[in-house]
């Protein structure tokens, strides 16, 4: 027979040992994230639980904003609505010249047998709120797969490039900002063409055009939009500016600071773009034309 | 009632339900949108190490561990960053309770300031190595503003556990 102590002197296993098995759950949890995605299921149930809980952590936030709306005095919405009419009425010029430009547009690309730009379809999401993770620039966003969001669709708002979402929860996503570290954007330069891809540059809220030749061709107030090459963002969208430009001997690149030209931090609404896949049309001898192919070769072997 | 307990108290026993109640409020603090406000204190650290500290038998690192998981895949960082500096504060803090009891509360709070800063840089050593931004030296003033709030949380935290204080003059204690 063999003596035990009582229950209430059993602690367990020893701090360090406990500290040893937890470190190293972390840190399995976090190679499984961050090399191969397998933790997705994991964060998906977490988030789920989570989501009753960041829904009640918003309803003051949301309670204020929706009052201070209301309270909006009769002033500013007179004075709101007048500038909008000016503004409507100057907007009406631009569009009727933008219609007959589009009209001639896609005459042009017809005649130039180019592959006519359609027009995307596109949900409007509402940033719910922005993660409070110091290290990335991320925004947690209305929507999720159950309203035909997908992983990598790219997120603009009405004046560029947001980002590109990364995450998928069944009401949620997440977005990661154009101006994470980790994110990158194809853009070319409006005045020349030069294709380049856009660098996060973290907490700054600006890009870096890294990686360009210190003899490359752009200057500063250059304006960057997306080059569509990537087949996520469609082409000629507006991203940034080149604020400045420094040219050093000693380096083999530029260093190329830009501000982009989205309200990457400020918006409320973001439009979400659905993706494009843009295969190469089989032309109309396609299979025969192979076929063709493969007997031609070996006649030329004989 | 005096703010800090000189001489000590004998308190009642916790209940587990308010020991949960405080993590989710500290959880709800932690999810509101503070993006763009430099130190706001990380809330569940200060409440997790309050327990660790005063309740080392039923809060330590199993429970540290769980609610950084949460935390990770409420704010959509690397699942597991959190749930490591946690683990780490919670050991630290439940090997230090006997210590830090002894103290009064302003110097348990510089205590806490440095399992604070400790758990901070763990968790910015882990983002940092992941591929993260710097986010600045203001992201440590969350921390002094949680150690600030120490004594304050002392109070708060204890207060079911206090007696009533009525004078029996039979009672021997």
């Amino acid at each position: 027979m063999d003596y035990q102590p009582p229950p209430f002197f059993s602690r367990g296993p020893a701090p360090l040992v406990r500290l040893a098995f937890f470190i190293s759950l972390a840190f399995l949890l976090m190679v499984l994230d961050a090399r191969f995605r397998y933790a997705e299921s994991i964060r998906q149930g977490v988030a789920i639980l989570a989501y009753p809980l960041q829904w009640i952590a918003l309803a003051p936030v949301e309670l204020i904003s929706a009052s201070s709306d209301f309270f909006t005095t009769q002033v500013a919405l007179k004075r709101e609505n007048d500038s909008l009419r000016s503004r409507q009425l100057q907007n009406a010029n631009d569009l009727l010249t933008l219609e007959a430009l589009r009209a001639e547009n896609a005459q042009l690309r017809r005649l130039l047998e180019a592959r006519e730009r359609l027009p995307r379809r596109s949900t409007l999401a509402e940033i719910l709120y922005t993660g409070r993770d110091p290290f990335s620039r991320k925004i947690i966003v209305d929507k999720g797969s159950q309203q035909g969001i997908e992983e990598g669709q790219a997120v603009i708002d009405d004046t560029g490039v947001v980002g590109q979402v990364t995450r998928l929860y069944p009401l949620l996503s997440e977005v990661t900002l154009i101006t994470d570290k980790e994110q990158r954007t194809p853009v070319e330069v409006v005045r020349n063409g030069l294709r380049a891809i856009v660098y996060g540059g973290g907490t700054a809220g600006t890009l870096d055009l890294s990686y360009m030749a210190a003899n490359a061709d752009v200057q500063a107030d250059d304006l960057l939009v997306t080059s569509g090459i990537d087949g996520t963002y469609p082409a000629g969208l507006p991203v940034a500016k080149v604020s400045r430009v420094e040219r050093d001997a000693a380096y083999a690149f530029a260093k190329i600071t830009c501000i982009p030209t989205s309200g990457v931090e400020q918006n409320r609404q973001v439009l979400v773009l659905s993706r494009e896949v843009h295969l190469p049309r089989p032309s109309a001898e396609g299979p025969t034309a192979v076929k063709a192919a493969k007997q031609k070769r070996p006649r030329k072997r004989e | 009632m005096r703010f800090d307990d000189r001489p000590q108290r004998i308190l009642l026993p916790v209940s587990v339900g308010f020991v949960a109640l405080s993590f989710v409020l500290a959880l709800l603090f932690n999810l509101l949108p503070w993006r763009n406000i430099s130190g706001v204190p990380d809330l569940a650290a200060l409440v997790l190490s309050f327990w660790c500290v005063h309740q080392p038998r039923r809060v330590g690192i199993g429970t540290a561990w769980l609610l950084g998981v949460v935390m990770d895949a409420g704010n959509g960082a690397l699942l597991g960053q959190h749930a490591f500096a946690y683990s780490v504060l919670a050991f630290a803090a439940v090997g230090l309770h006997r210590r830090i009891l002894w103290f009064s509360p302003w110097q348990q709070a510089a205590h806490v300031l440095l399992l604070l800063l400790a758990c901070q840089v763990m968790a910015l050593a882990v983002a940092m190595i992941a591929g993260g931004a710097f986010p600045g030296y203001a992201y440590f003033a969350g921390s002094l503003v949680g150690a600030a709030l120490w004594p304050a949380a002392t109070f708060l935290l204890l207060l079911p556990q206090r007696r009533p204080e009525s004078v029996d003059e039979n009672r021997p204690i």
